[in-house]
């Protein structure tokens, strides 16, 4: 075997190069980098995470939304525990022997992979077990308590507004590396998006270890330990009684109301019905499966996510551009056949005098006079054709937010849909459509999708004459920076001139004497000076949805209000008393006695059984 | 012709002391860091036989026993004749561990007697030896020009245990196995056999680290370099021999790495168990995890690391006190002796290593005997394998394998084992010393 003599010398070579890396890294883990010097402390240190209170949701006069409770979480180090009485421990916690077996059955299981490490067992335990565990704890060892602060919700208002919080899950903790198992973030609503100043700073008491993993002392007197910071107390532009009184109307509909401040865009209630009661938000995983399945679907908000065709409300938006763009002042006035007549389309309407000036038209909310109007706009000779003019009018509408999201602070919101030119293009071909083709745009019907939320920003912009703050659901101060954009005027396309014409309709609708047609009648309050306008949305799914915006008082105007009520029939029906007597509720504090049976009609009704559901999820 | 006991002259004066000295050392030491592996501040009783440093102790004692019955009680010549029947018996106990195994952590490779239960598959390693040895020194085989049913027979003795090992999931003996590989090489193996399984598996851990595209480009320009310089060379340099079939060789292995490259992703995620995907994308960078998978190489580097250059100091060591590290006395052992005894005790322990294996190659090699050098050459690659792997382990070279460190880890299979392989080889090496007194490298 001389021959392959010489194989052994690169045999040797090779070990020898092998074990030289060996020695390498030895050399520099045990010589030059000291990360596991500092580590090897670590690992003799315990730290103990203390967690901070997170912080408070209040309403805008200071009333708690949702506050803290303290609940505690039982933690085990698997090492530690010596035989104890499981069925006294379960005996405590209400727990089946079997999920105690089976909790010891893999902690055997994964024992070199937890080693001395301290981990959660029960998960949200009330004081009062609590307080029984401790004091038989010296029976338990290995188990302990730790404090952690719960949420809970003093006043049964705004479930979908506020959002909960659940424990990360490790999908998140992937994407925010700052979170640890065991963390609670907030999930929709304020709490998600005040994520940050709620949370507050986690801080941590280091312990020394013994041989035995026991807490030996505290370590150098708490020197080095970090006190939690609690989170801060998030103030919200919600009006707590108000939303409360919102959703106690809406109770049994399908629906939603946003009513907003005009003077700075404060959302003071946002109700979206059928929602989620508190009680469910404290216990949400509990709930959660069911909350996903009830075909109402009670976590859509349908307030910032519903868009829908906002029906006859628009037409004081298309009454803004006619003027605005010169085809109509406000004594134009235009014929009304029960309904418009044009080639083979027919708009009906229902039965009133005519011709109409543009007050009486806005009141009586006629049909033919805005499809004059709209056509009027469309078929304008200032424009080559008719697309470039529903382009325009196309930037009209937007310029209202319509047709995009208004950037509010709230998660989820909606853009709806506002056609131009090129939508039509599509579905007919180009130039294979005239203004006849969108006739239904004038009357709010159509290709046309608003939230709630975008008429009651466009309520509060009729409110102000001509512009609108971006909506938003949280206050500045106390600490809470908001957007600057919540702070700027947005002011639309339309000449701030001609908003009084159109509030001077408006307040007819509601105000004008009986027998005179005012379409919004029933939502007259007395003193008040309510202005509204009345909608009723085809749909093609069922019933006509049930809509009405309003703002009150006509001068100096604190608040402006959206009402859908789905599948519901006429606006003036149902949408009209519910939004009137909110704002009643908010400007007076009180019904008036001779509204009481409206508002006695309004919580009764059950209109659930109108509502065509789709099957639910599986 | 060799006697069993040459009357003339004692030839226990001749026995090895450099390779006794050092396993006595190893063992000795390695008893003192299972110890201190299990040393809480309940105080140490060494006749407290809970304890595992106790058992190991006796385990130690039993070794020594062995060692001395097959140094003073077995005929040398006695292997060749049972190898076979050794080898069968082996395989049949691995094969039965299979089905009545005892699992522990995920493999089921533990049999149990009575009060004792003890691993086939590290027995399987001294069968698997003295099977190849005997066959490959026997007249019948010729290594020069071995016949294809000779290297597959070769082959056979060596696969068949792995694939039942493997059976058992008991990755980290498998990869053992490929020691041999050292040892066909030293018979005559071609070289390019050792070269294409290190490019292989550079090849898989790049593709893992990059992405298959760019190591196919990669590799194929290499190929292609090397390919134009070696044909150019053999064109105009009259000193190299022409070789034919140059074009395909080198085609086949563009070929062949190209298809493991473009392969990678597939073994990677189809092949390897999830736990062998996590601890190499641990070992990678690709993923950092060190309270889940990383957790054991984290903990055992921070104990080692934390050791600095003296060390902390017997039975001084926190992380193992603690015991942060898992599975310390048995596969993390190495982290008691890098804490506890520092880079220098580390040092010592590597160099033993070094020692023993490399003298072993030497004896090896300058006995005239086939047998013992075949055999000399199987027990070194093992404990090189042992050695690399296990250590490398620990200091996050190589991915967690749990296999034991020669001669230190806690357990009586293993330290019976390598007891036995090592005294086999003494005991061997002896019975020629006159043989190779008269060669020319003494």
């Amino acid at each position: 075997m001389a021959a392959n003599f010489g194989r052994k010398h690169y045999i040797v070579i090779g070990l020898l190069i092998v074990f030289v890396i060996l020695a390498a890294r030895l050399f520099h883990i045990q010589i030059i980098d000291d990360e596991y010097k500092v580590n090897a402390d670590n690992n003799a240190l315990k730290y103990e995470t203390r967690y901070p209170a997170r912080g408070q949701i209040l309403d805008r006069n200071g009333n708690i939304l949702v506050g803290n409770k303290i609940i505690y979480d039982i933690m085990v180090t698997p090492r530690d525990v010596k035989e104890f009485d499981t069925s006294a421990f379960c005996a405590i916690f209400d727990l089946d022997t079997g999920y105690v077996k089976e909790k010891f059955r893999e902690y055997k299981k994964f024992r070199t992979k937890i080693g001395f490490r301290t981990m959660p067992f029960i998960k949200q335990v009330s004081s009062l077990q609590y307080n029984i565990f401790a004091e038989q704890a010296n029976n338990f060892t290995g188990f302990d308590g730790i404090a952690r602060s719960a949420r809970y919700y003093p006043y049964d208002a705004g479930a979908n507004i506020i959002g909960y919080i659940s424990e990360v899950d490790e999908n998140f903790i992937e994407k925010h590396p700052d979170y640890k198992p065991g963390d609670y973030t907030g999930r929709t609503g304020i709490e998600e998006t005040r994520e940050e100043e709620l949370k507050g700073e986690k801080g941590y008491t280091i312990y020394l270890r013994d041989s035995k993993n026991r807490i030996l002392s505290h370590y150098k007197d708490g020197e080095f330990d970090k006190s939690p910071i609690p989170g801060k107390d998030v103030v919200s532009t919600i009006d707590a009684p108000l939303q409360q009184y919102g959703e106690q109307l809406m109770k049994n509909k399908v629906g939603s109301v946003v009513a907003i401040e005009p003077s700075t865009g404060e959302i003071l209630a946002m109700v979206s019905s059928p929602g989620i009661d508190v009680d469910m938000l404290a216990e949400i995983n509990k709930h959660y499966n069911d909350l996903i399945n009830d075909p109402y679907k009670p976590m859509y908000n349908r307030a910032v996510m519903s868009a829908q065709p906002p029906g006859s409300v628009f037409k004081l938006v298309n009454g803004l551009i006619g003027l605005q763009e010169g085809v109509i002042t406000t004594s134009s006035r235009f014929p009304c056949h029960n309904g418009y007549h044009a080639g083979n389309v027919t708009v009906g309407c229902h039965v009133h005098p005519s011709p109409l000036d543009f007050y009486s038209a806005i009141k009586m909310s006629c049909n033919s006079y805005f499809c004059y109007v709209l056509r009027a706009i469309l078929d304008n000779k200032q424009y080559s054709n008719v697309a470039v003019a529903l382009d325009q009018w196309s930037k009209y509408v937007k310029s209202f937010g319509f047709g995009q999201k208004l950037g509010t602070d709230f998660p989820s919101e909606q853009a709806g849909f506002i056609p131009d030119a090129k939508t039509y293009d599509k579905a007919y071909g180009k130039r294979r459509w005239h203004s006849l083709t969108v006739i239904s745009l004038s009357i709010g019907q159509g290709e046309i999708g608003c939230t709630p939320l975008h008429l009651a920003n466009f309520c509060a912009t009729l409110a102000n004459r001509g512009y609108y703050y971006t909506p938003h659901i949280v206050k500045e101060g106390n600490g809470i920076k908001i957007d600057s954009c919540f702070h700027e005027r947005h002011y639309t396309l339309i000449d701030t001139t001609y908003f009084p014409e159109v509030v001077k309709g408006m307040y007819m609708v509601v105000n004008s004497p009986a027998g005179t047609g005012g379409t919004g009648r029933i939502a007259y309050v007395p003193g008040l000076d309510i202005c509204g306008k009345t909608g009723t949305a085809q749909n093609p799914h069922g019933d006509d949805h049930s809509v009405f915006i309003c703002f009150a008082p006509m001068d100096n105007p604190k608040i402006a209000i959206a009402a859908y009520v789905e599948n519901a029939g006429f606006g003036a029906t149902w949408a009209a008393p519910i939004a009137s007597l909110m704002v009643e509720k908010y400007l007076n504090g009180n019904i008036s006695p001779e509204r009481k049976d409206l508002e006695q009609r309004m919580e009764n009704a059950n209109l659930m059984n109108r509502v065509r559901i789709k099957s639910p999820r599986k | 012709m060799r006697t069993y006991l040459p009357s003339s002259e004692n030839i226990y004066r001749h026995l090895d002391w450099t390779l006794i000295i050092c396993y006595l050392v190893l063992v000795i030491f390695g008893w003192m860091n299972v110890l201190a592996s299990c040393n809480t501040d309940d105080g140490i009783n060494i006749l407290d036989f809970s304890q595992k440093y106790s058992r190991q102790l006796i385990w130690i004692l039993s070794a020594f026993l062995i060692a001395l019955f097959i140094i003073f009680g077995l005929d040398p010549k006695f292997y060749r004749f049972i190898s076979v029947i050794f080898y069968i018996i082996v395989i049949g106990l691995l094969a039965a561990t299979i089905f009545i195994g005892n699992e522990v952590n995920g493999s089921k490779s533990w049999l149990t007697f009575g009060p004792f239960s003890f691993q086939p598959a590290e027995i399987s390693k001294i069968a698997t030896s003295m099977l190849l040895a005997t066959f490959m020194s026997s007249q019948y085989f010729d290594s020069s020009h071995p016949k294809f049913k000779d290297i597959l027979a070769v082959a056979l003795i060596m696969l068949i245990p792995m694939v039942l090992i493997l059976a058992e999931r008991e990755t980290g003996s498998v990869l053992v196995y490929c020691g041999f590989f050292l040892m066909f090489y030293r018979e005559g193996m071609p070289g390019w056999v050792l070269i294409a399984a290190f490019t292989a598996i550079a090849l898989f851990i790049l593709t893992l680290v990059t992405s298959s595209s760019v190591m196919a480009m990669a590799y194929s320009a290499v190929i292609l370099v090397v390919f134009t310089i070696r044909f150019v060379k053999q064109k105009y340099d009259r000193r190299i021999p022409p070789r034919k079939r140059l074009v395909s060789i080198y085609l086949l292995s563009l070929l062949a790495g190209l298809a493991l490259i473009f392969g990678t992703k597939y073994i990677f995620n189809d092949v390897l168990q999830e736990h062998q995907k996590a601890r190499i994308e641990q070992l990678l960078g690709m993923k950092k995890d060190i309270m889940g998978v990383g957790y054991n190489v984290h903990q055992s580097e921070i104990a080692i690391g934390s050791g600095g250059l003296t060390g902390k100091g017997f039975l001084h060591g926190t992380q193992t006190k603690y015991n942060f590290v898992p599975e310390q006395s048995t596969d993390f052992i190495f982290c008691t002796v890098g804490e506890e005894w520092g880079f220098l005790g580390s040092m010592f322990v590597l160099i033993l290593y070094a020692t023993i294996i490399i003298r072993i190659f030497n004896r090896a090699e300058r006995n005239t005997d086939p047998f013992t050098r075949i055999y000399g050459y199987c027990v070194a690659s093992l404990i090189t394998m042992h050695v690399i792997i296990n250590i490398g382990m620990t200091i996050g070279l190589v991915p967690v394998i749990g296999i034991p460190l020669p001669f230190i880890s806690y357990g009586g299979s293993s330290l019976w084992s390598f007891t036995i392989l090592l005294f086999v080889f003494i005991r061997q090496d002896l019975d020629s010393w006159k043989t190779y007194k008269k060669t020319s490298y003494v």
